[in-house]
């Protein structure tokens, strides 16, 4: 029988910890399928968050650390300077990214580290079950926010692509959704991107996906998917912030 | 090898260059800013990586990224600095990394003041992180011992798989003292150094049998296998306690009537006063520890002649190292203990009068 799909090489056999309808799943599958292709899998080590993607350190099939909350892109930098013969991600989720881990994300960008980051925005704290988070919409509610995020009091959510593409130094940010089949074929191109230029040395590069967390939104898989599109989107637009590998266009 | 006069702060960097240190990440800090800045000039030249990271924080991260990757790593700072780095260290003894950390420290609590203090002796000896876990600390009292204690430290890093501190202050980063160092390694040796943890860290794949997943992790969700690694940390530190004790005494004899205890750069001042009254016909004994962690218990209590009246403690904070000393007599004499805050080093003279109120 021919084998038409199967499990990348760059992900183990250790089932998923996540819940039903949750996309970390997709993220890592495009993540180890870009990692094969480019041929990458021996000389590839990745850094996991804190956070639900806590336990990606056992899904690559490679050498892993895990981070303290935030710190990923500095335990990157140290992994990357140390072993500039290897290849280093990060996997970063919102809150880890864009709280706690502000300055280290801002930091590793404008140093133009030689890393991938991959970051996962679905709005929300999701293993300390459904906090706010610095991506959490206006007037959305969480656990800690249950009368609705008021942007009068804490502000509104951070576009860090935007903030990112201030820098001088990043080669590549992005921002993709795992919303829809089309958009994830989509996001797969910048996960290839980011992964090539990442094998080429060319610099820090960066991919966003706009994600869901059908757990703690408290909807079913599909549902979230169709508010993410209806109330992430407009916010999180998707759409190629920096590409300096890009031919340039008259 | 000739000396050269320097700076403590410069020539711990220069001996933990010559002990194969080829990663450095830290902020600038005052009082141990010369070692940054010293890291900055001279890691290009032997081809090693200098980064200021953003923050103290940051730092310490990337020595656990660096360290996760068996290489010889080191930072530095002070007090407040080492404070922000604490986090890290307990994730760094949590995944068992070797790395050197400095703390070259000043007065506290808070921003305190940038001049000499030992207030940080139990945040280095008694955790400073969160969980349960120890740090192997030495304390040097000269800028010769600081140098000496780079290659040290490094080693027992890489021996024991765990982070170690060199608690210096203030006085021993800024003071200049002649120094002797040691043959720097040669690429080849450092290479080496990184092979024997390759078992262990991040490095390179190959297919089939010879395929790895080493984790960098201080993670264990199940209580069980938690417990397991707890108790095989606490065997490790058994070891460390068994083997690693580096102490010195000075003039410890049956005849003693008072034996003093003092580490750092407070016991060069006391050690001054005691010779000035032993040369004036008392007889003072004196027990330096050299690692504050492990502690010398055994060998203080040891250091307790038949005629010894009284053991005093002299501390630059307000009484700390005091703790653990009264731990090692176990009420065999009294205890006293003096010391000086604020950044303020005490002189001879203070301390012989507290000593002569004692005959």
């Amino acid at each position: 029988m021919e084998v038409i799909a199967k499990r990348p090489q760059s992900l183990t056999a250790v089932p998923f910890t996540y819940c039903p309808g949750c996309m970390h799943g997709v993220a890592h599958r495009l993540i180890a399928e870009a990692i094969d292709e480019q041929g990458l899998i021996n000389k590839m080590t990745g850094v996991a968050p804190v956070g639900c993607a806590v336990f990606a350190y056992k899904f690559f099939n490679f050498d892993m650390a895990q981070a303290a909350h935030g710190r990923a892109p500095a335990v990157a930098t140290g992994m990357k300077r140390a072993r500039p013969d290897m290849h280093v991600f990060t996997y970063q989720g919102d809150g880890d990214l864009a709280a706690i881990g502000t300055a280290e994300i801002v930091h590793a960008a404008n140093r133009g580290e030689h890393i991938s980051v991959f970051f996962v925005n679905n709005a929300i704290y999701g293993m300390t079950g459904g906090q706010m988070a610095p991506t959490t919409l206006p007037d959305m509610k969480t656990t800690t926010s249950p009368y609705g995020r008021k942007v009068d009091d804490i502000g509104y959510p951070i576009r860090i692509c935007e903030l990112l593409d201030t820098l001088v130094a990043p080669y590549y940010i992005e921002r993709v959704s795992l919303l829809s089949p089309a958009d994830i074929v989509k996001a797969k191109r910048a996960v290839q991107k980011a992964i090539q230029y990442n094998k080429e040395e060319r610099g820090f590069t960066f991919v966003e996906f706009v994600s869901t967390c059908p757990t703690n939104w408290g909807l079913d898989p599909a549902k979230a998917q169709v508010w993410a599109k209806e109330n992430m989107l407009p916010f999180f637009k998707p759409g190629l912030f920096r590409d300096k590998g890009a031919e340039v266009k008259s | 090898m000739s000396k050269i006069l320097m700076k403590g702060n410069e020539a711990v960097a220069k001996a933990a260059i010559n002990a194969g240190c080829r990663l450095y990440f830290a902020y600038p800090i005052t009082p141990q800013s010369e070692l940054i800045e010293y890291m900055a000039k001279m890691m290009p030249t032997v081809n090693g990586v200098f980064l200021q990271a953003e923050s103290e924080v940051s730092a310490i991260n990337m020595v656990y990224g660096a360290a996760g990757c068996g290489k010889r790593v080191m930072t530095s700072s002070s007090s407040p600095g080492v404070s922000l780095k604490m986090e890290g260290i307990s994730y760094l003894a949590g995944a068992q990394l070797p790395c050197v950390i400095i703390n070259v420290q000043r007065g506290g609590p808070g921003l305190g003041d940038i001049q000499p203090a030992q207030g940080d002796y139990f945040q280095a000896t008694k955790g400073g992180g969160h969980g349960d876990y120890r740090l192997i600390v030495l304390a040097p009292a000269s800028v010769q011992e600081f140098a000496d204690m780079a290659s040290d430290a490094f080693d027992l890093a890489d021996k024991y798989r765990n982070p170690v501190m060199i608690l210096a202050d203030g006085m021993l980063g800024q003071m200049m003292e002649p120094v002797e160092f040691k043959t720097p390694k040669t690429d080849e040796e450092i290479e080496e150094l990184g092979r024997q943890h390759e078992d262990w860290c991040i490095c390179p794949n190959q297919d089939g049998d010879l395929k790895h997943h080493h984790e960098i992790n201080s993670l264990e969700i199940d209580p069980l296998v938690l417990e397991q690694h707890v108790i095989k940390l606490y065997k490790k530190y058994d070891q460390i306690e068994a083997n690693e004790i580096r102490y010195e005494t000075h003039n410890i004899n049956d005849d003693n009537e008072i034996v003093v205890a003092s580490f750092g750069t407070a016991s060069r001042v006391v050690r001054s006063a005691v010779d000035e009254l032993n040369a004036e016909g008392h007889s003072i004994g004196m027990v330096r520890p050299i690692t504050v962690w492990p502690f010398p218990y055994e060998e203080i209590a040891k250091s307790i002649g038949p005629k010894v009246k009284k053991v005093y403690v002299f501390e630059l904070n307000t009484g700390q190292m005091l703790e653990d000393v009264k731990l090692a007599v176990s009420g065999k004499v009294p205890v006293e203990f003096w010391g000086k805050v604020g950044g303020i080093v005490f002189t001879p003279a203070e301390i012989k009068e507290k000593l002569q109120a004692c005959f």
